[in-house]
């Protein structure tokens, strides 16, 4: 452990270690406070990130915020860095290499070559000393793209989770949220529920569900239950049509453990998935989240702030390959993240993050009723995000999600961000789109009430 | 296609979800109703999360069949309490000198928690009718927990020396339903129970868990959780007759 400490003015500030100097360099958070190692002064952040700028990317690999002997997500991280990769940056302090990522120099091809040399540590220190402006301009030079019945992440384009959540998975509530989403061209990144219960039978039914679909209107088209990584391998073992397997992951190994997983789990859960081989386009068969304040909650921080914690989260994701991959930015809770301004700062720090390390970053973007925030605030937070270039957003009908209480973006959402940048859905899922008449050659949707959209909603769930 | 059914493709759904599905759209963007009825929505559950439950009412209107003690949490407001959920799970310690141990089997709490229509809406009427149907068990004067989450109780529950605390709590709103109530049922609460050593009942409002067939569940929790020394994942509600509960 090295102090370190910096003179401004006739205050010295002393921070102990480097997780330290991380948690009080972090933008204000509710969970920062919660966990007793946020900044309590607005100057001693700011000399926080003046020491972090000075500090080697280097010291991330010399000095583990969690220690490699008692956390298996750090030995990942340290045991799969790419030296080579790594080198042309590793001269470099905190303070130069974000100089460098707003530089010309710095190129979608170089960041892709980069990415497995970064550690989440790195990705999450320069994360604190770039503004806003800084995290969307560096992103939306990166570019991970991954496949399985859709190509996800292209630049151009934006993908979209359809989330049909229902309270009891009622198979007809479910279709109608489904076939409205169809109807405006949401679900080329997913078809994706969350069911109300983590019971097989049930959710082999889902999957059902959405298998039928897909082959009742050929969609090229991925589908999700989010239930628990074991549920989802019984369901392979039961021969369920089942597309991706799902799981929440955070950060520390005590973090996954709290949500009933470990590394070795979710390589069993991969390898099941890809024992199907049922991608047409590509073989990435893991969906997962994320998000902010998962690990303070299960009391597994080891005094880390939490958005480092969520930046090593995508070590995990990077380790598994998955299609997809979203934090669930503002669904946490107000304890962690406050208001709106906190939820967007996350918002794009975590997509930042997610995609300097090669993972294919989505959002939900997303707030609960006791945060400080409201549809105007997901308004600034998704036009952003697509500025930024992220891979994909999530929509409910109607913003609201009926059965977790919370409110996302709606499918008009989707469509309006689409026509605004001039980004199209995942090529396969706009030519199958197109083969319906969903979508015209401009990329408006069918007319309301039109026959195309007719064939759709009349489909029968249960037949 | 001039027939009812037609004007609204989604009418068949209807019935079967309340998600906002086929509300039409101008452009890309939503139709200025569907604007409106989600912000009132939000509106109300906002209203319910930043409410007030009148408590001094709610002492006098309990206080006259039986005894009531008025605590209060931590946090001494709401974006407090919002922020900080460890100090709405604690007793304010000036308060919790006043109570006094006793011989009880069950002690309730009546607590704000995320939504004060909740409570005003259900709190009483759920709360009496589990008291009648426990006219045989030893009941604690009843605690009104301000800026309160549910591990409130166990502070509370352990400080009147009660075997059990039942804790009738406001729930997070949802835009469908801003006043659900859920009832968090702790055997041997003392400071530091974990979730898993609960039993709750959830979903108590008009459209949902009716206050009878709640009260029918709560106490059949209570006189399980007496008999076996245990509540949380261990108590299952399809054990031992529940079976003849209402489901929701």
């Amino acid at each position: 452990m090295s102090v370190r400490s910096i003179l401004l003015g006739r205050q010295r500030h002393v921070f102990d270690d480097l997780k330290a100097v991380m948690a009080a360099a972090s933008p204000e958070k509710s969970g920062d406070r919660l966990a007793g190692i946020a900044a309590d002064t607005n100057e001693r952040r700011v000399a926080a990130r003046y020491v972090l700028a000075d500090i080697p990317l280097r010291a991330f690999l010399d000095e583990p915020l969690i220690p490699y002997e008692t956390d298996e997500v750090t030995r990942l991280i340290l045991d799969g860095h790419d030296a080579a990769a790594f080198a042309p940056v590793a001269h470099m302090t905190v303070g130069q290499f974000r100089d460098w990522l707003l530089s010309y120099d710095c190129t979608t091809e170089a960041l892709s070559a980069l990415a497995p040399g970064l550690t989440p540590e790195m990705a999450a220190a320069v994360s604190k000393i770039m503004r806003n402006h800084d995290l969307i301009v560096a992103a939306a030079k990166t570019a991970v793209v991954t496949a399985f019945r859709t190509t996800i992440g292209l630049p151009g384009r934006l993908s979209s989770r359809l989330q049909p959540n229902h309270p009891t998975d009622d198979p007809e509530g479910v279709a109608g949220s489904t076939l409205d989403g169809l109807t405006y061209g949401i679900g080329d990144a997913v078809i994706g529920i969350n069911p109300a219960g983590d019971n097989l039978d049930a959710c082999m039914r889902l999957m059902e569900l959405f298998d039928r679909l897909r082959q009742r209107f050929d969609i090229p088209m991925q589908s999700c239950v989010l239930t628990h990584v074991t549920t989802s391998i019984k369901a392979v073992e039961a021969g369920a049509p089942l597309d991706l397997v799902f799981q929440s992951v955070a950060g520390t190994e005590a973090a996954n453990r709290g949500f009933g997983v470990d590394l070795a789990l979710l390589d069993e859960g991969r390898a099941a998935g890809l024992s199907l081989n049922r991608g047409t386009v590509g073989d990435n068969v893991m969906y997962l989240e994320t998000g902010q304040g998962s690990a303070l909650s299960a009391d597994a921080h080891h005094g880390v702030d939490e958005q480092t914690v969520e930046a090593r989260a995508y070590a995990v994701a990077r380790h598994l390959k998955p299609l997809i991959v979203n934090t669930v930015v503002g669904f946490i809770g107000p304890e962690y993240l406050y208001d709106a301004k906190q939820i967007i700062r996350a918002g794009l720090e975590d997509h930042f993050c997610g995609k300097l390390l090669g993972v294919p970053m989505g959002v939900d973007v997303c707030y609960t009723n006791h945060a400080e925030a409201d549809q105007d605030d997901m308004d600034n937070l998704m036009f952003l995000l697509a500025s930024a270039g992220v891979n994909f957003l999530i929509a409910v009908p109607g913003a609201d999600d009926v059965m977790l209480n919370y409110q996302s973006l709606s499918y008009h959402d989707i469509v309006s961000l689409r026509h605004s940048f001039g980004r199209p859905p995942a090529p396969e899922f706009e030519a199958w789109l197109r083969r319906m008449d969903l979508l015209d050659g401009d990329g408006r949707l069918a007319p309301q009430g039109s026959s195309v959209a007719r064939r759709l909603i009349d489909y029968r769930a249960s037949a | 296609m001039s027939t009812p059914v037609d004007l609204d493709p989604f009418a068949r759904f209807r019935a079967v979800t309340r998600a906002r599905i086929g509300l039409g759209r101008t452009g890309d963007s939503l139709p200025i109703r569907a604007v409106l009825d989600f912000q009132l929505a939000h509106a109300r559950a906002r209203d319910a999360v930043h409410g007030h439950v009148d408590f001094a009412a709610m002492a006098e209107r309990i206080g006259a069949d039986r005894p009531v003690i008025r605590l209060k949490s931590r946090a001494a407001d709401r974006p407090t309490y919002l922020a900080r959920p460890d100090l709405g799970r604690r007793v304010d310690p000036m308060m919790l000198a006043d109570v006094s141990k006793g011989a009880y089997d069950v002690a309730f709490v009546v607590a704000d928690g995320l939504s004060a229509a909740a409570v005003e809406a259900h709190g009483e009427s759920v709360l009496a009718a589990c008291l009648r149907r426990l006219g045989d068990l030893a009941v604690a004067p009843v605690v009104l927990g301000e800026q309160a989450r549910v591990a409130f109780g166990d502070e509370a529950g352990e400080a009147l020396g009660a075997r059990l605390v039942v804790v009738l709590i406001g729930e997070r709103p949802g835009l469908s339903v801003p006043d659900s109530l859920g009832a968090y049922v702790t055997f041997d609460p003392s400071v530091g129970r974990r979730d898993s050593e609960r039993n709750c009942v959830s979903n108590i409002h008009a459209d949902g868990l009716p206050h009878e067939a709640a009260a029918d569940r709560i106490v059949w929790l209570i006189r399980a959780a007496l008999r076996l020394g245990l509540t949380g994942v261990d108590l299952k509600e399809d054990a031992g007759g529940a079976t003849a509960l209402p489901i929701v």
